[in-house]
């Protein structure tokens, strides 16, 4: 079984993206900001992290630049899962190493397709 | 809100009058999901109001708009993926090759909806730039409806329909954002058109096409008339052809035309005097005929 990390400050949108990956057989694990996801990865590396944009305490671009230099390759995936929806934002979690991106609203179809492009599904 | 038997037994005719479609039993749980958005615009307050304007013949206008509503338009890019790979190996490997003296190719993509797999077809040759270079590559959609095609010709999709199915580079690779979402570009655009037609009528292009695409389209019709369509098809393949159907979908006892591709599952051929074995690597027979 995969695991996932979702990361968001929402309660409703953890919710949400738990309940899907559940029904797509994956453990799932929750953090409400970049912080505590840092802990969460160094306890437990998940095969995947949902990655919000905005988030109070650390960002999800400061948590996916600091997870990038801890030197685990490209472990984990990360698919950031945002309402930051233009090109610039897309380009720019892309460089700093992210592997997907889902726009909000989306659904069951296309977060299991992401999760499917990044190998994990 | 309710809907009574005989109002679906009339939108259920109204549907198969217009579209050949069977809005079966498994089907009418969504009627009233699929109408709620038109009665909320027509400002009508029930189904058994709108049945009555039907009915009475007060709006022609709105059977239609009824119809689009009733028809199931879920598509999204690369759907299913497998099939998109299937196509790029036997298929188009096998026609670059075959056609490399005429180098243009026809494909068509039966109920194409909102367009998703027209112009995920023109991904694949505008990935692979050096091996379609010189070629001419006709893609055409078709849907029954009206609104599905003038929405396939824009080429432009909301936020949420433009990440179904792409990765996300694929996706800022081929579309540009708009105002109000992202819209293919002019290099996707260029070598696909759309034009409204029903499955049951006489195919665009008889005999032209080198690939058809007719996925989950079918399973709506009555199996009459899914002989009937699948002749129409048979008569706009190419001799040399594919037919590419949906998962779990056959033309096994719906066709004396069609048979597997003992090479490639999901993809069909003519039967006869196309010999599937023999054709392969045989000569172009369009560009022998100067096309």
């Amino acid at each position: 079984m995969k695991s996932c990390l979702i990361v968001d400050d929402s309660k409703v949108i953890r919710k949400v993206a738990r309940h899907i990956l559940e029904t797509l057989e994956f453990e799932v694990d929750e953090a409400g900001d970049g912080q505590e996801a840092l802990t969460r990865c160094e306890a437990k590396m998940p095969d995947v992290v949902l990655l919000d944009w905005n988030m109070p305490v650390m960002s999800g671009m400061e948590f996916l630049r600091l997870l990038r230099q801890r030197g685990h390759g490209d472990q984990p995936k990360v698919v950031f899962c945002t309402t930051e929806n233009d090109m610039a934002h897309i380009r720019a979690a892309l460089e700093a190493g992210a592997d997907e991106y889902v726009m909000k609203p989306f659904d069951r179809e296309t977060l299991h397709i992401k999760l499917q492009l990044v190998g994990v599904a | 809100m309710q809907i009574s038997d005989s109002s679906s037994r009339i939108l259920a005719g109204l549907l198969e009058a217009r579209t050949g479609q069977q809005l079966t039993m498994s089907r009418r749980w969504r009627i009233e999901t699929a109408l709620s958005a038109l009665l909320r615009e027509r400002g009508i307050a029930t189904l058994d109001e709108l049945i009555t304007i039907l009915v009475m013949g007060k709006e022609p206008s709105l059977s239609q708009k009824v119809v689009e509503a009733l028809l199931n338009n879920e598509t999204y890019f690369f759907r299913d993926r497998a099939p998109f790979d299937v196509l790029q190996r036997h298929a188009l490997a096998e026609l670059a090759q075959r056609r490399a003296k005429s180098k243009r190719l026809r494909i068509w993509s039966a109920g194409c909806s909102t367009g998703q797999e027209v112009y995920s077809l023109s991904m694949l040759f505008a990935e692979e730039p050096e091996k379609w270079r010189g070629w001419t590559i006709d893609i055409l959609g078709t849907d029954v409806s009206t609104g599905c095609v003038d929405r396939a010709r824009t080429g432009s999709y909301s936020q949420f329909e433009v990440q179904r199915g792409l990765g996300i580079n694929q996706m800022i690779r081929w579309f540009e954002e708009t105002a109000d979402g992202w819209r293919a570009v002019e290099l996707l655009r260029k070598p696909v058109r759309f034009q409204v037609h029903n499955l049951l009528e006489p195919a665009p292009h008889p005999g032209d096409f080198d690939i058809v695409l007719c996925r989950n389209v079918l399973l709506y019709l009555s199996p009459e008339k899914k002989t009937l369509a699948f002749e129409r098809i048979a008569g706009a393949m190419a001799e040399d052809g594919w037919l590419m159907l949906g998962a779990g979908e056959t033309v096994i006892g719906q066709s004396s035309k069609l048979g597997s591709d003992i090479n490639a599952r999901g993809l069909y051929r003519l039967k006869g005097d196309g010999s599937r074995v023999e054709k392969r690597g045989g000569p172009d027979r369009r560009a022998a005929a100067g096309a």
